[in-house]
């Protein structure tokens, strides 16, 4: 049951995605991207439960290599998108 | 923390993103928007370390090293190396569902059939959990691979154009459909060994196709690319999320696919092709063949007699590319047009869709730059002017500029919209030397009656523009 909920999700999800992005000016576009890589990033919460698990087998250690891979993903994507919008900014005052 | 706080937190966080996108999609709201969709990331990230059980001594120097590693690359990164540094990140993101999917699998210790009874009793089937592990493996090596291959063309450490070698289109299908049925085949299996064994085979052949698929693609087509890479990348982490059961990886990578999607069809259809000709068209390496023959000759123009011209100028627009990228000209361009506003002419900067490496690549140099936002022009908007104006000078742009594309019904480009440069009164054409661009295919715009090459690396020819102005 849980499941089908989330495939339920995943749909509505997909529209909503559809929808939020088909009407954005074209100078956001690389924005728009880096920072939309970095949400990418949230695998980071399934690496974190995988990498904090008690026992010291395989998995554990390819959890924490996922944790260090996702994290720069999403606090390097957030960074520079950050420092790319904030030209943008100046630009307009 | 309780389990029902960690599920509301998660819906917030899943909120926070979906608010965050909504508002990077216009300009007066992009910097609150990034920061609502990564307090959205720090919530989800705090209320999973909440989850009791967890083992803290890793994660800690996980998080750390993570952290600064990202944080080291974000600050240094030039905005020329944008588009390399957002592959970089976008193929880290892929091998991290990969290792999650990796993972799970290795849950099992040993005994795959029993972890399969005991995890697949939350799913409709046991098959089920086996399907999300393949998926996430599969999504997340194409998009790592196919990152790297894009990071190491754009930033030039391989040759940025498309490699084309025979039966390629047949080998890549065979890889294709041979990571299909080990991936089917790995559904199938209960016994630990052959699982792992098939496991194994899913990664290398998934590793595989992001290395084949991109290797043909162009360096022109690779804003289509890198938006379909950071699309799969969302998938990837959408599939971790139906591996570990989690509302808000689903959410969050849906909406990254989703996204990601519909910019890769802005772009395709910025340059008039489908996302399939992108793909398996093999583009730029057979461009050279279509085409008629081009009748004239490129005359070089001094910067001396540039200068005169210039002077004279009423109107001007520039036409950035990927050339002012490399060249970083980006802050002279800016000095030129601001000398030349004060010398009376009306200056615009002309951007198309896909010029430059990734969506929106110009727009962030001149950005940097400080150029004034009333001075950025979208392609249809200074077509409509250009026969009015003196000089367009283009730096750098090459397949954008092309009348090729508009006139010759035989040209690979032909049907792409371009910027009309060939309407404006004369065109100076900044190049290096005399080649055809990165695609390949000739120019015929260099060989039109009011067009002048000025060769030379940009950023110094823009610089002694300036200087003759200064004395």
């Amino acid at each position: 049951m849980e499941l089908i909920l989330l495939l339920f999700t995943f749909v509505l999800a997909a529209f909503l995605g559809f929808e939020l992005i088909s009407k954005v000016p074209s100078q956001l576009h690389t924005p728009l991207m880096s920072g939309s890589n970095a949400i990418s990033g949230i695998t980071i919460v399934g690496a974190l439960i995988a990498s904090g698990q008690q026992d010291d087998a395989i998995s554990k250690w390819l959890g924490l290599a996922a944790l260090v891979l996702a994290t720069i993903n999403v606090v390097g994507g957030y960074y520079v998108t950050d420092r790319m919008l904030s030209m943008f900014k100046t630009k307009k005052d | 923390m309780p389990e029902s706080i960690i599920n509301v937190s998660y819906i917030i966080a899943a909120i926070l993103f979906i608010l965050g996108i909504k508002m990077l999609g216009s300009a007066s709201t992009a910097v609150k928007g990034n920061r609502v969709s990564s307090l959205g990331m720090l919530i989800a990230v705090i209320v999973t370390l909440s989850k009791s059980g967890l083992d803290y001594t890793w994660i800690v120097a996980g998080l750390a090293l993570g952290g600064v590693v990202g944080l080291i690359a974000a600050k240094r990164v030039q905005m020329t190396g944008m588009p390399e540094l957002v592959a970089l990140f976008n193929g880290f993101g892929g091998l991290a569902s990969l290792f999650v999917g990796w993972s799970e699998y290795e849950k099992a210790s040993g005994d795959w059939s029993a972890y399969l009874k005991s995890a697949g009793d939350a799913m409709p089937g046991q098959w089920f959990l086996a399907l999300v592990i393949v998926l996430a493996v599969i999504i997340g090596g194409i998009t790592f691979t196919g990152s790297i291959v894009a990071y190491l063309k754009l930033s030039g450490k391989v040759g940025g154009t498309a490699t084309i070698f025979p039966l390629q289109k047949l080998i890549n299908l065979l890889v294709m459909l041979g990571a299909v049925m080990v991936g089917c085949y790995f559904i199938t299996i209960v016994d630990n060994e052959t699982a792992r064994f098939v496991l194994w085979w899913v990664i290398v052949l998934s590793l595989l196709i992001g290395v084949l698929g991109v290797i043909p693609i162009g360096g022109g087509d690779m804003p289509v690319v890198i938006a379909l890479l950071n699309s799969f990348s969302g998938l990837g982490a959408a599939a971790a999320g139906f591996v570990i059961t989690n509302t808000v990886l689903v959410v969050a990578g849906c909406l990254v696919g989703a996204s990601g999607l519909i910019l890769s069809i802005i772009m395709c259809k910025a340059m008039n092709r489908s996302l399939g000709n992108v793909l398996f068209g093999g583009f730029g390496a057979l461009a050279s063949s279509g085409g008629k023959e081009v009748e004239g000759e490129m005359k070089a123009l001094s910067v001396e007699d540039a200068y005169y011209v210039l002077e004279a100028a009423q109107s001007v627009v520039f036409v950035p590319g990927y050339g002012m990228a490399v060249a970083q000209a980006q802050h002279v361009v800016k000095e030129l047009s601001e000398i030349l506003e004060r010398n009376g002419a009306e200056v615009r900067h002309a951007v198309h869709p896909v010029a430059g490496r990734m969506p929106g690549h110009m727009n962030v140099l001149l950005a940097e730059a400080d150029v004034p936002y009333e001075q950025l022009c979208e392609m249809e908007e200074v077509n409509a002017i250009m026969p009015t104006v003196d000089v367009a000078i283009v730096i750098g742009a090459n397949d954008v500029v092309n009348p090729a594309a508009l006139e010759d019904e035989e040209s690979p480009i032909y049907g792409m919209p371009i910027i009309n440069v060939h309407q404006a009164r004369s065109v100076f054409v900044l190049k290096r030397g005399q080649g055809a661009g990165y695609s390949g295919i000739i120019n015929t715009l260099f060989f039109r009656e009011n067009c002048r090459m000025v060769y030379g690396d940009a950023k110094a020819t823009v610089g002694s523009m300036v200087a003759q102005f200064e004395e």
